[in-house]
């Protein structure tokens, strides 16, 4: 059980490294939004797993939904008033 | 450019020398420190919560909690005033793809509910006030993306985040006549352990909070979505 708890563990850990990265060297906008959301997602679950179920919902429901949200919402507002300005 | 990266290199192993040390230094604590035990044995008969951190945030900490809602507040408010609309925006096309459209319609009213159910249950499962608001802010945050050009009455949500604010104070000063103190939750009957109805005001308060930072965060989700870049014009 412990051995299977750390792999676990050690794998979720290694795909928010990978997401970290992604998040920092991606190109594409929306994609380095969503591996930073998937971060906060990972994190939650990490949280939880140290029993503390309180701050994985507050990382959840901050860091994977209205921060995501928000990002988004800010991506679409800069890419309309950009496209204002070409005309 | 190489300057500043061997300055960001340098800050990096700086970074992970220290936390090396913490992770070093590092022991399982094997018991609980004095408060901490005494917040684990004593809260549920004191305050009939059955999560004890519910009962931490809102009855023994509760001033905290004021501040931190106080802070919000703060914020929402700077926010709205920053970004505050002179004149009427033109309203650009709603260029959505349907897709999000139909999958927000199904999702907001789920969103909506699971954020008052986290926020109501605050005193018996975890969760709360602030994780219940941030998850109907969220709701909100997805009917802005699906629909940007839909207006937001932003007057109703600052009237439910004035009322449930003012109210807060007033319960906590209703504990401070009826009971021990500011923000005691004994002003109601504590009720039975695990029942909705029970903790005193605990769920009230919570509920309020929930409202609060609900109505705040959409607030400043509608302030952003609503402003115009004026700014790269003039």
């Amino acid at each position: 059980m412990e051995t299977f708890k750390l792999i676990m563990m050690s794998t979720l850990a290694l795909v928010m490294i990978i997401a970290a990265i992604m998040a920092v060297s991606s190109k594409e906008m929306p994609l380095a939004i969503l591996a930073s959301g998937a971060i906060s997602l990972l994190t939650s679950i990490f949280f939880l797993v140290l029993a503390s179920p309180d701050v994985a919902m507050t990382e959840a429901a901050i860091g994977a939904g209205l921060t995501t949200f928000l990002f988004f919402i800010i991506l679409r507002k800069t890419e309309q008033d950009s496209h204002e300005n070409e005309k | 450019m190489k300057m500043k990266n061997s300055i960001a290199l340098v800050l990096i192993v700086m970074f992970g020398i220290f936390l090396f040390h913490i992770y070093e230094r590092y022991q399982t604590q094997t018991a609980l420190n004095k408060t901490a035990a005494y917040y684990n044995s004593k809260a549920p008969a004191e305050t009939g919560a059955a999560n004890v951190v519910t009962s931490i945030v809102v009855t023994y900490r509760g001033l905290d909690t004021l501040g931190e809602v106080t802070v919000l507040f703060l914020t929402a408010m700077i926010v709205g005033y920053i970004l505050r609309q002179r004149g009427k925006a033109k309203t650009p096309k709603n260029t959505t793809s349907e897709i999000l459209i139909t999958a927000a319609n199904i999702l907001i009213p789920g969103s909506i509910i699971l954020g008052a159910y986290v926020f109501i249950n605050g005193h018996l499962t975890p969760g709360g006030g602030f994780q219940g608001g941030a998850i109907i802010g969220t709701a909100i945050g997805l009917m802005i993306l699906a629909n940007p050009i839909g207006n937001i009455q932003k007057t109703a949500l600052h009237y439910i985040e004035s009322l449930s604010g003012f109210t807060y104070i007033l319960i906590g000063l209703a504990g401070l006549i009826l009971a021990g103190g500011f923000l005691d939750n004994r002003i109601l009957p504590l009720g039975n352990l695990g029942e909705l109805f029970s903790a005193g005001a605990i769920p009230i308060i919570y509920s309020l909070i929930g409202l609060k930072v609900g109505s705040e965060l959409s607030s400043i989700l509608a302030s952003i979505n609503e402003t115009t870049n004026n700014t790269a014009k003039s």
